[in-house]
Parts: structure tokens; C-alpha cells; sequence
């Protein structure tokens, strides 16, 4: 009897392995490539020199530490959280379409951040400086976790029977919540004074171009929980996949997994929307291509496409910053350009995940 | 005749309540039996197949002694265990409809009825594997399960759900309980056959079994006891053929049939007129 099990097995390995190779150096292209190239060897000496914590002398030096570094670390973290987010948002709703940005939860990340910038900005109480600061920054994320929640958990129970989520109930909640969350974050801006209306606008635009240590390190925290936490979930995924009643026989306490990751998957996209802004069909391309090679087990499919979407936000925002240089795009215009055409491209082949 | 395994008594369920507006009490009661008033007994080691027509309650009462629904009335089950995951081991679920859409293998659809057990990796490849021989789907094992046809995904499923309590020293008091939901209604002839041979044989090693099945003929050769659903309440409870009767199935389906005797196993075979 022929077997192709090794196969699956043996494009595992080799997936981990690539991505796990990968990252380090799509990690180094974007230290090195910007407005300025730098070459990799002094790159590398840089580097060395920053985690070393020696003199910093040169131009290139200053560079990589006070802009780079930073930012490079920031996706890294954003592009895994988007990452697995997204292949555990397809997982929960047993539906390879549904990634956080389309079914509403970074709409709805984006109207809690700005409610929270909002009257944070209104009480005198916490001055504007603030916001900038770690303990802003976690507000702000809170607010963005808080709104994210509440999206997905509007979208899963409209969208949801016993027989699954229908898809396209759950795309026109993702509009309904879109729409809404918007119209929120409009009336906000109409209201606001200058200040709010600016730090809303530059913040709603999103991109990586704010990257500080401290969002790093917020994000490195939330991040760290995250990624330890959510691969706990896999084989929970792997058998709702079956259906949830599928899943209750098979001796899993379905309705407390579900709000565990519902709450887990608002928060790495409330934190993401809260330092990064809206970076769409990272959430989705990922998990997708990652499936197609190595199938749908949560026990790999999680970790890989953390991995794969460090990577793969990584060099887009190289591609971002580098392409029209000087002139930085914002990421999430690059991954749009990437993603649309795959989502169409989804689309037309849905028949084959059997997808009403 | 042993001590029953599992054990009904005037087993009543409602449909779930919706928070109506308008209230019309004795309108609603009467609409809302799903089941009423049911009992019967299954032995360990039995074939309970449920008959009767389209909506008279058959997959409702086999999902709540899945554990899915409320009820009021008395469901036991001998030596089963309180925990999700004990249970899990004793008591697999054939449902009717599978929705699954992901690329999975065959033999990782399969796979996850182990995930109640902790037998190790390689001791549940075996099981997969001996699965998917009951099944008579060895060659599918590393087929994209979203690819095959639907009596396939079918044998993929039962393979599943005999591959939860395959073996008896994995389940507490080695209770060991199969519900299964229409399991042949995917499937050919041959393969109907083939699973209703599956089915005695787990019987044999002492799992119960109670199935759903539409087949009257295929319930009166292969299953031990049936029992007979009409508008949600028990029309008839005992052997083949004591159930079985020309006035019973007139009674269900409102069609005239003659009762002949299979020319082998003796068995009553229904004869539609």
C-alpha cells in the first residue's frame, strides 16, 4: 500500500524549517534596505553593536537603532499576531474566508481605539503626552481589544447555527460592523478638536512608521502571551473543524473554548489595530497559503503561520518603504494590493473549500 | 435477559423556547414535543435501530442521549462517566449531516476520535488504520477528504466514530455506546451491507448500539430490537418482530406492505404492495 502520509509529515518539516529561516533574514533586509541601503555586513556589525550596547558611532548605526530596529520589530510581532489570528478566526469559524479585517473585528478595534483616544484626550486629567506613552499606548489597545471583542462576537452569533457559519451572513456582518464601527469613529473625528481629529486620522491611517520601543515592548508582551497561548488551542481547532456538536462528543467543553478564543484573537488584533493601525489579508493570504502545503492541523498550521506572517509583513513593509523612496507607503496599501487579487482569487474557487 | 445498559423512561423533550411575544400557552405546548413520554432499554452488546417517518423525533431523542439536548424523564446509562473526556471514550456520535470543508487526509479525520484518548501516536495510527480496514476504506487513507464523494466521506465518518471506542480497555467499565444518525444513507448496497456486518461485529465485542435507519429491511436482519417513533411518541418497543408488523408500518407510513420471511436468515422482509 502506497502512503503518502511522509509527504504531508516531510512538507511540514521542510515549511517549518523555511519560514523559520526566513525570518532572520527578511528581519535583516529590512534593517538594511530604505532610503539609505546599508550594506549587510554593517548591518550585522550594527546590530551586534546595539544588542552589545557599545558606542554607536556612524550614520548607520543611528539609523538601524533609532528607526529600523524598532520598526522591524514591531512587524515582526504585528505580522505573527495577524498571522495566527487569522488561521485561529478561520478555524473558530470553520471557514477559510473569514479573516479579522473582513468579518469587522479591526473595524471594530479601530472605533474602540478611537473612542479611547477620544475621551482620554477629553479628560484633562490624562494630557495628550500620555497617550504616547506606555501606559497610553495600553489604553489604547484596551479600547482596540474592547471593540474588537465585541465585533467578533456580533459576527459569530449572527452568522452562526448549529451547522456552521454561513459565509455570506458572515461577510454582510462584516459590513454591518464595518459600516457602523466607521460611522463611529466619523462622528468622533467630527467632534473632536484638532488635536483628536489629527491623532485619529494619523492613527486610523495606520503603517508601522510610528514603531517606538515602547510599542515594541507592549506588543512583545501581548505578543509573547499570545503566541504561547493560542497553539494550546490545536487540537481544540482541529476538532471543531468537525462541528462543534462533532467536537462537544469528541469530549471538549466547546462554549468555553469558543470565548477563549473569540477573547484571545481580539486581543492580538486589538493590540495589532492598536500599534500598527488596519494592515489587511495578512490575516487571511497566511493561514491559506500555509494550509495549502502542509493542511489544515492547528498543531503546525498555528506556529507556521505566525512565522510566515513575521515574514511576510516584514518584507512588505520593506517593499513599502523602499519602492517610491523617499516617500514611505503605508504598509497596509502594500498588503492590500497583494491580498485583494488572492481574495478574489478565493472567491472564484470557493466551491472547493464547499462553501455555501 | 442481562441487566439493561442504557435505560429510557418517559423521556420528554421540548423544543428549545424562543421568547415569544405573543403567548398563546396551550398553542405552543402542543407544538413544542418534540419527544414525548418515551422509554425503552438497550442491552450492552444490542442493535437498537429507530424507525418511523420523516420528523416523528428519532434524531432528537438520539442527540439527547448524545448528551446535545434538555429533557425531562430518566436517561441511564450503566458505568457511564461524568467527565467530558471519560465519556468521550465511552460514547461516540454519528451525526447526520458532516460539514466539514477543510483539506484534511482521510487518515487525519479519522485520527481526531483519538483526541479523547491519551494511547500515544502510534498505538493510534494502529487504530486508524484498523478503522479504516473495518471500513473498507484503506485506500482512501491518504486522500484529500474534501475530494471524495459523499458515500466515501461517509465511511470516513463511521470510521471516525468506530475508531472513538474502539478498543474496551480504553472506556471506564468498558461501556461502550454507539449513536449513529442514518448511517447508511450514503451508501450502495454493498457498502450497507458491509457496515451492518461492522456494526454486529463491534456489537459482538459488546459496544450497544442504537441507530436511526430508514431501511425498514436492513433493520429487521441486522438490528436485535427496534423501536417505533410516530408524532414524537413510541408506537411500538420489542424484538423485530414483535415491531415489524404489516399493521405497525401502515401505522408509520401510511403505506400497505406484506410481511414475507427471508428466504435465509428468517428475518421479516417488508413488501411495499
Amino acid at each position: 500500500m502506497k502512503t503518502i502520509a511522509p509527504n504531508r509529515q516531510f512538507k511540514r518539516r521542510v515549511l517549518f524549517i523555511s519560514a523559520s529561516l526566513l525570518l532572520p533574514i527578511s528581519f535583516l533586509m529590512a534593517l538594511a534596505f530604505g532610503t539609505i541601503t546599508i550594506a549587510f555586513s554593517d548591518t550585522l556589525t550594527s546590530l551586534i553593536g546595539v544588542v552589545s550596547n557599545k558606542d554607536l558611532l556612524s550614520r548607520a548605526d543611528l539609523v538601524i537603532q533609532e528607526i529600523r530596529l524598532p520598526r522591524a520589530l514591531l512587524s515582526a510581532i504585528v505580522g505573527a499576531l495577524l498571522g495566527i489570528c487569522g488561521a485561529t478566526t478561520q478555524g473558530l469559524f470553520r471557514n477559510p474566508l473569514a479573516d479579522p479585517s473582513l468579518i469587522g473585528v479591526t473595524a471594530g478595534a479601530s472605533a474602540g481605539a478611537a473612542l479611547t483616544i477620544f475621551f482620554a484626550s477629553s479628560l484633562s486629567a490624562i494630557t495628550s503626552a500620555n497617550l504616547l506613552g506606555l501606559s497610553g499606548l495600553g489604553l489604547v489597545s484596551l479600547g482596540a481589544f474592547t471593540g474588537g471583542a465585541i465585533a467578533v462576537i456580533i459576527v459569530y452569533s449572527l452568522a452562526t447555527n448549529h451547522q456552521g457559519t454561513s459565509v455570506a451572513t458572515m461577510l454582510l456582518a462584516g459590513i454591518a460592523i464595518t459600516a457602523v464601527a466607521g460611522s463611529l469613529t466619523n462622528i468622533l473625528e467630527f467632534f473632536g478638536n484638532e488635536e483628536m481629529l489629527r491623532r485619529i486620522s494619523l492613527w486610523r491611517m495606520g503603517g508601522l512608521d510610528g514603531a517606538s520601543y515602547s510599542r515594541v515592548l507592549l506588543a512583545a508582551v501581548i505578543g509573547a502571551v499570545i503566541l504561547v497561548i493560542l497553539p494550546r488551542f490545536s487540537t481544540a481547532l482541529n476538532a471543531l473543524l468537525l462541528g462543534e456538536s462533532e467536537a462537544r462528543h469528541l469530549g471538549l467543553s466547546v462554549q468555553s473554548i469558543k470565548i477563549k478564543l473569540v477573547l484571545l484573537v481580539a486581543a492580538g488584533v486589538g493590540t495589532s489595530v492598536a500599534l500598527a493601525g488596519t494592515i489587511a489579508f495578512v490575516g487571511l493570504i497566511v493561514p491559506h497559503m500555509v494550509r495549502l502545503i502542509i493542511g489544515p492541523d492547528h498543531r503546525y498550521l498555528l506556529s507556521v503561520s505566525a512565522l510566515a506572517g513575521a515574514c511576510l509583513l516584514l518584507l512588505s513593509d520593506t517593499v513599502a518603504r523602499t519602492i517610491v523612496s523617499p516617500i514611505e507607503l503605508p504598509v497596509g496599501v502594500v498588503t492590500a494590493i497583494l491580498g485583494a487579487p488572492f481574495f478574489i482569487s478565493l472567491l472564484r474557487r470557493r466551491h472547493e473549500f464547499g462553501i455555501r | 435477559m442481562t441487566t439493561p445498559l442504557i435505560k429510557l423512561e418517559n423521556v420528554t423533550i421540548n423544543a428549545p423556547t424562543k421568547r415569544t411575544r405573543k403567548s398563546n400557552v396551550d398553542d405552543v405546548s402542543q407544538h413544542t414535543v418534540l419527544v414525548n413520554k418515551v422509554s425503552f432499554e438497550v442491552a450492552s452488546g444490542e442493535v437498537l435501530a429507530i424507525i418511523g417517518p420523516n420528523g416523528a423525533g428519532k434524531s432528537t431523542l438520539l442527540n439527547t442521549i448524545a448528551g446535545d439536548h434538555e429533557y425531562t424523564g430518566l436517561i441511564e446509562i450503566d458505568g457511564l462517566q461524568a467527565s467530558p473526556k471519560a465519556r468521550a471514550r465511552q460514547l461516540a456520535v454519528l451525526p447526520q449531516l458532516s460539514l466539514l470543508n477543510f483539506p484534511y487526509r482521510v487518515s487525519e479525520v479519522v485520527g481526531l476520535s483519538r483526541i479523547p484518548h491519551s494511547t500515544g501516536q502510534q498505538r493510534d495510527a494502529e487504530i486508524v488504520q484498523e478503522a479504516l480496514a473495518l471500513m473498507d476504506i484503506s485506500f482512501l487513507s491518504e486522500r484529500l477528504y474534501t475530494e471524495l464523494s459523499g458515500g466515501e466521506k461517509q465511511r470516513v465518518q463511521l470510521a471516525r466514530v468506530f475508531a472513538q471506542i474502539w478498543r474496551a480497555q480504553d472506556a471506564a467499565n468498558a461501556t461502550r455506546v454507539l449513536l449513529l444518525d442514518e448511517p447508511t444513507a450514503a451508501l450502495d448496497l454493498g457498502h450497507q451491507h458491509q457496515l451492518m456486518r461492522a456494526i454486529r461485529t463491534l456489537a459482538q465485542q459488546g459496544v450497544s448500539v442504537i441507530m436511526v435507519l430508514h431501511d425498514i429491511n436492513l433493520a429487521a436482519r441486522y438490528a436485535d430490537k427496534a423501536l417505533a417513533l410516530l408524532c414524537s411518541e413510541r408506537l411500538a418497543f420489542g424484538t423485530i418482530n414483535e415491531v415489524i408488523s404489516e399493521e405497525n408500518i401502515h401505522s408509520l407510513f401510511d403505506v400497505d406492505v406484506h410481511i414475507a420471511e427471508h428466504p435465509v436468515h428468517k428475518s421479516p422482509v417488508v413488501i411495499g404492495l
